[in-house]
């Protein structure tokens, strides 16, 4: 692998591989290994993305905190260390072009320490993985109110915890799973606010047996019985709101199925419940979505190489459809043979049979998820607001009865709420709000998410400055 | 504010400051996590309604993190690595661009 | 999925719920007629949401001297238009008569502007239009960010801007709170004149009506024939820029580069002929850079956070289009690539008219599509 900068970049690579995760790494290690001239672009300073994050570079020695999950990713790692890839770290694409005829290339708009470019790709994956899913509760936007996967990150990239009175809020494995390492870093939360929603055991239970066979099935029944160990678990946990001053978050207040209010004074609350493909790019590319009424989320429509829509650009790993790390890797070694495969460097007989036994292979690592799919799946209340005065848009401040206002006075879709109200025209490009807007026109009309439709994102989908785009080639 | 692990491999000190305060992170450091080490958890205030903000995502997602380094506003401060002698400073609403200039 | 559709009695039908559409349906509702606006979906061409948001003078009518009256009227009627609006749905659309520029990076372009103003004061019947031609220092007193490229310009007291989306967003509300049926994903596909009135219908089902307006934008062009008019209108696309939010430094608007009251700094716009590909090209985008920081070099700092490429809906000779139907008495088309600018003239004089059944003549008749007939060529 070998680091190179905006400036050094070549005017055209066979392959261009967004997201230096799981899927992305392994795409690139897989296209360069046969030959292919690949070009690895990362946000982050170091590999891994967000579930590996600073795998190469952590200062948390420590085997057992961050657990073997989080270890596996250092062969991978190595990998790619060993891979013939071109690889620019701290950069971001703000831009995919499809080629308009057969003979061009994707234009990539990518800008990174200062400078612009627009280089050309024959084949592309995306490999962006996965954002939290919003959490609009009120007073989600006060200081001292983060991610669950915001403590993630600066526990790996730093061994940094939160010190004071901290509690996680929501569902899924990964809440569980931070509040357990937490305690074990000597950090543990005062308490972890499930808001997982009882009556989704009965739709879950079909896939129980599944998931008990599954690699998730031990990890997951130790987990939990550590978690009550570690910290205090409050089940059913049905309505949650963050009070705070100027300063930051003072307390949190909850209800247990519907009853009472409880508060609990906190310093910081973590919050979490699933997360959802970053569709962002894969939009700007023109590739076609679709609404997942299991995962709640939308997903670009992929075949069996993982090719969008668009011709000769994949989408591998959480990008795609949430299937958690390890099926990302795998995803993305499939997605780069269908590279390989269009590229013509690897007969097309060799390529579908190396593709099925992959595409076995990924599908045993998703054994299990259904059931975790089911049972996780995110309450209404906490993904469509009912307080109207809930911010959905964290950007231009645009709260919920605002939408729903927006939504009488003929909004009907996300893009005319948009001009109406600003949601979605931050900085984040709605990235944080997309999902929520969506969600909740859909509720005010009585229509499906699918019926109401998505922003239609323009680049760039991150921002770049105006001196930048003056200096590209024209 | 978050602490730092006991048991950690050595990184190298970084010095920095924020709104005129030294304060130390550490090499590997985003800016955001220095700041949160440091007891920052207020690093802006929102342009539209004045509303105090801190890191929220951590990954470049939510935007919210924006400080002023070296004079340049609205940087991510969780996409920016920490380096030493940063000046960095909360952003106060709005950048302000023509004020940045006669820096 | 369209027979239980309950549309009561319609009096006008409005095809279009863009800023004219929405202007014109507020203008009649507010003279007590029953309007139903039908409408396209979120995803449509919308100029609306694309364009630039400047309330414009400067130049306008070269060669059509009537318009140039009918911009000025408007201009003029603007703060009562924003007031009345305001106040009636409680958002301010943050309207500035602030006066605007035209700025020049070249001797050359500087000539071409001051040839132009010199034709538009020769033309015969023109109204007043106060200008000034500035140098470089000129221009830096009213915008001490400009960079040494810009070599003047002209200023006119009577151009400013408006917040384009909040004006959209209040005649919405305006709308339904004077009580007009409006219907989006209500694309018309076809109007056939049925003795007494219209029968409007699309993939949604059918109403029927005693008067259409088209207010269709580029949609004009095929609907206009249905009903015995001539609109035609083609797509002439344009790049916008918007940058983060920064504080006020711009205090006026030009012609490539205004600030809005939100704080971020538009930055437009370019014109293409190419079909109704909205595309947006990169190349496009730096080209428009590149001048914005000629003209205010402090910008190249900025981040853009989002760009687009919009249609203008675009006559032969660039001018508005207002017409009735003679074949077919009760259908009216209304069509401009100036919706903000003209926005009071529309909701005020032009709904009075088509209310009136277009007997007020004068001004508006110079307007009509028939100007582009031409007889075929043996």
């Amino acid at each position: 692998m070998k680091t190179v900068t905006a400036h050094d970049l070549a005017e055209t690579y066979d392959l261009v591989v967004v997201g230096a995760g799981p899927a992305g790494l392994s795409a690139a290690a897989t296209a360069a290994d046969h030959g292919v001239t690949v070009l690895l672009v990362d946000e982050n300073a170091s590999i891994g993305g967000q579930f590996y994050r600073a795998i190469t570079t952590t200062p948390v020695e420590a085997p057992g905190l961050l657990g073997p999950d989080f270890w596996k990713g250092r062969p991978l790692a190595q990998r790619i260390a060993a891979a013939p890839v071109s690889y620019l770290p701290k950069a971001a694409v703000w831009n995919i072009v499809a080629p308009t005829g057969p003979a061009a290339g994707f234009e990539i708009g990518v800008s990174g320490g200062g400078a612009a470019r627009v280089i050309l790709a024959h084949q592309c994956i995306l490999a962006t993985g996965a954002l939290e899913r919003p959490f609009p509760v009120p007073g989600w936007t006060l200081p001292g109110v983060m991610t669950a996967g915001a403590a993630q990150t600066l526990l790996k990239e730093s061994g940094l915890v939160p010190s004071g009175r901290t509690v996680l809020v929501g569902t899924g494995p990964l809440v569980y799973a931070l509040a357990e390492k937490l305690a074990a870093a000597g950090a543990p939360p005062l308490a972890v606010l499930d808001t997982t929603i009882g009556a989704n055991w009965s739709a879950a239970l079909p896939w129980l047996p599944e998931f008990l066979i599954s690699r998730f099935a031990v990890k997951g029944l130790r987990l939990l019985a550590a978690l009550r160990r570690c910290t205090r678990v409050i089940s059913g946990v049905s309505e949650v709101a963050l009070d705070g001053t100027g300063q930051g978050v003072e307390r949190i207040r909850f209800r247990r199925h519907g009853g009472a209010e409880e508060t609990l004074a906190v310093d910081y609350a973590l919050l979490h419940q699933g997360v959802i493909p970053n569709i962002a790019l894969s939009c700007v590319a023109g590739c076609s979505h679709d609404w997942d009424p299991l995962q709640l989320c939308w997903f670009p429509t992929t075949d069996a190489t993982f090719q969008s829509s668009v011709g000769g650009l994949a989408i591998a790993g959480d990008g795609a459809g949430i299937g958690g790390a390890e099926s990302a890797l795998i995803a993305g070694e499939i997605a780069a043979i269908g590279a390989i495969g269009r590229l013509g460097f690897v007969a097309a007989d060799i390529c579908d049979g190396l593709i099925a036994g992959k595409r076995r292979q990924w599908s045993r690592s998703l054994r299990g998820r259904r059931f975790i799919d089911h049972l996780y799946q995110p309450g209404r209340q906490f993904r469509i607001p009912a307080n109207p005065s809930t911010i959905v848009c964290r950007c231009e401040e645009v709260t919920a009865g605002q939408i729903r206002r927006a939504v009488v006075e003929g909004g009907i879709g996300p893009n005319q709420v948009k001009a109406f109200l600003r949601s979605g025209m931050g900085p984040c490009q709605g990235r944080l709000c997309g999902q929520t807007v969506t969600e909740l026109i859909a509720e005010a009309r009585g229509v499906t998410p699918a019926d109401v439709g998505y922003f239609h994102l323009r680049p760039p989908v991150k921002p770049v400055t105006l001196a930048e785009l003056a200096a590209l080639k024209r | 504010m978050f602490r730092r692990l006991p048991d950690l491999a050595v990184r190298k000190a970084v010095s920095f400051t924020f709104d005129g305060r030294s304060m130390q992170g550490r090499e590997g450091d985003s800016i955001a996590a220095a700041l949160l080490a440091n007891g920052i958890d207020h690093v802006r205030v929102h342009p539209v309604s004045g509303a105090p903000r801190s890191p929220y995502c951590l990954m470049g997602v939510c935007f919210e993190c924006l400080v002023t380094v070296n004079g340049v506003g609205n940087r991510q401060a969780c996409q920016t690595e920490l380096r030493d002698a940063m000046v960095i400073e909360s952003q106060r609403g709005a950048r302000a661009v023509s004020d940045e200039i006669s820096q | 999925m369209s027979e239980g559709e309950k549309f009561g009695e319609v009096e006008i039908a409005i095809v279009g719920g863009g800023i004219t559409g929405a202007s014109l349906a507020w203008g009649l509702s507010r003279l007590g007629k029953k309007v139903l606006v039908l409408d396209e979906g979120d995803v449509a061409f919308r100029a609306s949401r694309g364009n630039f948001a400047l309330i414009w003078v400067q130049l306008k009518g070269l060669g059509f001297p009537a318009y140039a009256h009918w911009t000025n009227w408007a201009a003029d009627a603007w703060p009562g238009f924003a007031q009345t609006l305001s106040d009636q749905t409680g958002i301010d659309i943050a309207f500035r008569r602030s006066g605007g520029l035209t700025l020049a990076l070249s001797d050359d372009e500087m000539e071409k502007q001051a040839k132009a103003w010199a034709r538009l004061r020769e033309q015969p019947d023109m109204p007043a239009c106060p200008h000034e031609r500035l140098d470089h220092d000129g221009i830096g007193r009213l915008l001490p960010d400009i960079g040494p490229d810009v070599v003047g310009g002209f200023y006119c007291p009577r151009d400013g801007h408006v917040n384009v989306l909040r004006l959209f967003a209040a005649l919405h509300r305006g709308l339904a709170l004077s009580g007009v049926d409006y219907r989006a994903d209500h694309r018309v596909d076809a109007i056939v004149p049925d003795g007494t009135g219209f029968r409007l219908s699309g993939a949604w089902g059918e109403v029927g009506s005693a008067k259409v307006v088209l207010a269709a934008g580029l949609g004009n062009a095929v609907l206009a024939s249905m009903i015995g008019l001539t609109m035609p209108v083609r797509p002439v696309g344009g790049h916008v820029m918007v940058t983060e939010k920064a504080r006020p430094f711009l205090r006026y608007p030009t012609t490539s580069v205004r600030q809005t009251d939100d704080g971020g700094v538009m930055i437009g716009t370019s014109q293409e002929e190419r079909g109704f590909d909205t595309s947006v090209s990169p190349a496009v985008l730096s080209t428009l850079a590149e001048r914005a920081i000629r003209t205010f070099p402090l910008l190249g700092r900025l981040n853009v956070v989002r760009s687009w490429s919009a249609l203008r809906i675009m006559t032969p000779d660039g001018f508005p289009i207002y017409d009735r139907s003679l074949r077919y008495p009760g259908a009216f088309g209304a069509t401009c690539h100036s919706g903000v600018t003209l926005a009071p003239a529309h909701a005020l004089r032009l709904a009075s008219w088509i209310a009136e059944d277009g007997s007020s003549s004068g001004l508006l008749d110079v307007f009509r599509g028939r100007r582009f007939d031409v007889p075929a060529l043996a």
